[in-house]
C-alpha cells in the first residue's frame, strides 16, 4: 500500500480553482519532485496534504501507517517570522510537538533525537543561539532539523534551497540523501530543476492541474520533460534558487502550455 | 522604602491593591508574550475599549459591572480574533471602528445613566485603591487559571506563535489555542481594568513582553523577563502614584514605558561593549 495516495484533488481559493485533478501516490523511501512555474498549485497541494487546507474534491489517503506524527514538513522561507526569539535548540525540539499529545513537557526521547538531529546537521555549536541571529543557510539547516525531529516516514519540503547558495543547497541534498537512505520518502517543491531531477525518482509535473507523473526517467522522455529540460539548459545556470533561472523557468512554462515552443 | 512597605501593609486596602496589581501584572505579562508575538497585540487594545463599554452599558443599567462585561467581551475577543486572522488592511480598520465604537456606547451610556461619576472616571483611567474583595477574589482565581494554562500549554503556545502551520500539520488544534488565548486576555482586560483603567491596561500587556524582547534571544527567557519587568513595572508606579499622589495606572505605564527605554538604551549599547571587550 503506498504512503499516500491522492486521488481527483481539486483545490479552490475563494470559489477560484487553483489547482484539479491530481492523481498520484508517493511510496515508502520514494523521493517525487513536485515541478511547475509560480501559482501552478505547487504549495497548495503541500498544504493539502499537510491538511492545512481542505481539497474541493477528492481525497488524500496515508497508508502504511502514515500518520501527521510521522510526518516532518519544511515551510516556505516567507512564512516563517524573522524576528522571533527562539534558540536554535527551543525551535529543533518543537519538531516533537507532533507526538506530544496533551504532555505539557517534552520526553527525554524527544530531547534526545532533537540533539542528534542537531549533531547531524553541525548544529550544536549553535544550540543557544537565536534564530534570528542566523545566517539564512542556518536558518534553513534549523528549520530542516526541526522537520527531521517530526518525521520519520515522510519529509515535505516546500523550496528549501530557495536563496541559498550552491554550496549550502549541496550540503543540504547530502543531508536529504541520508533521511532517504534510513527509509524516509521525501516530497519536495523546487525550483533547482537540475538538482531535483539528479537526486528525485519521481516527478509530479503541475501547472494549475496535472501536467505529468511517473518516473525520472519517464520524465526525461516525455513532451513536458524535454521541452522544460531543454530550455532550461539555454539559460546560464549560475546558482541554485538564482532569481532570474526562476523567471526563466516559467516563461518556459508558459511557453509550452500555449504550444509556442522555441 | 521599609517604612512605605510598613504602612502600606497596615492598610488592608492598600495591601489589597498591591495583591492585585502583581496578579494583573504577572498575568499581562505572560498574555503579552504570545499576544506580541503571533501579532495580536491590537487585540488587547481592542478589548479594552470593549470593556469599557460594556461595563458602563452594565452601569446605566444597573447590573453588577461583571455580569453584563465578562460574557459581552469574550464574544469579542473571539470576533476579535477571527477580524485579525484576516489579511490586509480591513480587519485593521474594522478593529479601530469596534474600538472607539464601544467607547462612544460607553460614554453615551454613562450620560444617559447618572453623568460621569468617579466611578466612570475610574474604569477610564483605573483607581487601583478602590479594588474591592470581590475584585481580588476574581483576579486571584482568574492568575490560578492563566498560570496553570501557560504552564501545561507553554509548548504548545511557542509551536502556534513560532510557525501556526507547522504547528497545525503536526496536529496541534492551533484555532482553540488561538481561542484559549482570547479568552484569557478578554477575561485579564476586564478584571484588570479596575486597576489601570480601560484606556491603560493594554499597555500592560505589550510593554513587558517587548522590553524583554529588546534584551533576551531564546522564548523561555523572554517568558521570565517579561514577569519580571511586569512586576517591577507595577511595582515603581504603584510606589510612585502612593508616595506623589499620582494616578495609579497612568504611573504604571510610565513606569513601564522607562523601563521599556532603559532596555532599548542597553540593547543598542551591549553589541558595542562586547566588541570592545573582545
Amino acid at each position: 500500500m503506498p504512503l499516500i495516495s491522492c486521488e481527483n484533488l481539486s483545490f479552490a481559493y475563494d470559489g477560484q480553482l487553483v489547482l484539479e485533478n491530481v492523481h498520484f501516490q508517493v511510496e515508502k523511501a520514494d523521493y517525487l519532485a513536485i515541478l511547475g512555474e509560480n501559482g501552478s498549485g505547487k504549495s497548495t497541494l503541500l498544504k493539502g496534504i499537510l491538511g492545512l487546507k481542505a481539497p474541493v474534491t477528492g481525497r488524500v489517503t496515508f497508508g502504511s501507517g502514515l500518520a501527521p506524527s510521522k510526518l516532518g514538513y519544511l515551510p516556505q522561507k516567507s512564512e516563517i517570522q524573522k524576528d522571533f526569539p527562539a534558540t536554535v535548540e527551543e525551535i529543533v525540539l518543537s519538531g516533537a510537538q507532533n507526538r506530544q499529545g496533551l504532555r505539557p513537557f517534552y520526553s527525554k526521547a524527544d530531547k534526545d533525537l532533537a540533539r542528534q538531529r542537531m549533531e547531524k546537521l553541525e548544529l550544536r555549536p549553535l544550540a543557544k543561539r537565536s534564530f534570528r541571529e542566523l545566517s539564512g543557510g542556518q536558518q534553513q539547516r534549523v528549520l530542516l532539523a526541526r522537520a527531521l525531529v517530526a518525521g520519520r516516514d515522510l519529509l515535505i519540503l516546500d523550496e528549501p534551497f530557495a536563496g541559498l547558495d550552491p554550496v549550502v543547497s549541496q550540503d543540504l541534498y547530502r543531508q536529504l540523501a541520508d533521511a532517504q537512505r534510513e527509509g524516509m520518502a521525501i516530497i519536495m517543491v523546487s525550483h533547482d530543476l537540475h538538482a531535483s531531477l539528479h537526486h528525485a525518482n519521481k516527478v509530479l509535473h503541475l501547472g494549475s492541474r496535472q501536467l505529468f507523473f511517473g518516473s525520472v526517467a519517464d520524465y526525461r522522455q516525455s513532451a513536458i520533460g524535454q521541452s522544460y529540460l531543454g530550455l532550461s539548459r539555454q539559460i546560464p545556470h549560475d546558482g541554485a534558487g538564482d532569481e532570474d533561472t526562476e523567471f526563466d523557468l516559467c516563461d518556459v512554462c508558459e511557453a509550452y502550455q500555449t504550444g509556442e515552443e522555441n | 522604602m521599609w517604612d512605605i512597605f510598613q504602612e502600606i501593609m497596615n492598610y488592608p486596602f492598600l495591601l489589597r491593591a498591591l495583591l492585585a496589581g502583581m496578579l494583573i501584572s504577572i498575568c499581562s505579562a505572560l498574555l503579552g508574550v504570545s499576544l506580541v508575538l503571533k501579532r495580536y497585540a491590537m487585540i488587547g487594545d481592542g478589548l479594552s475599549h470593549v470593556s469599557f463599554g460594556a461595563l458602563a452599558l452594565g452601569m446605566a443599567l444597573g447590573f453588577s459591572p461583571y455580569l453584563l462585561a465578562v460574557p459581552v467581551v469574550l464574544v469579542a475577543g473571539f470576533f476579535l480574533l477571527k477580524l485579525s486572522d484576516k489579511s490586509g488592511m480591513r480587519g485593521d480598520a474594522a478593529l479601530a471602528m469596534i474600538s472607539s465604537s464601544s467607547l462612544a456606547l460607553g460614554i453615551l451610556a454613562v450620560s444617559w445613566g447618572q453623568g460621569v461619576s468617579t466611578d466612570v472616571y475610574n474604569y477610564m483611567f483605573g483607581s487601583i485603591l478602590t479594588t474591592s474583595r470581590l475584585d481580588l477574589i476574581l483576579i486571584s482565581i482568574l492568575s490560578g487559571v492563566l498560570l496553570l494554562t501557560f504552564l501545561l500549554f507553554y509548548h504548545k503556545f511557542f509551536a502556534i506563535s513560532f510557525d501556526e502551520n507547522f504547528a497545525a500539520a503536526s496536529g496541534l488544534k492551533v484555532t482553540w489555542y488561538n481561542m484559549l488565548l482570547a479568552a484569557l486576555t478578554s477575561l485579564t482586560v476586564v478584571v484588570g481594568i479596575r486597576i489601570m483603567g480601560a484606556l491603560l491596561i493594554s499597555a500592560l500587556i505589550i510593554f513587558p513582553a517587548l522590553t524583554a524582547m529588546r534584551l533576551f534571544n531564546s522564548y523561555k527567557a523572554v517568558t521570565w523577563a517579561s514577569l519580571v519587568f511586569s512586576l517591577l513595572g507595577f511595582l515603581l508606579g504603584f510606589f510612585a502614584s502612593y508616595l506623589f499622589s499620582t494616578p495609579s495606572g497612568a504611573s504604571i505605564v510610565l513606569a513601564n514605558l522607562g523601563i521599556f527605554a532603559l532596555a532599548s538604551l542597553l540593547a543598542k549599547v551591549k553589541p558595542l561593549w562586547k566588541k570592545s571587550a573582545s
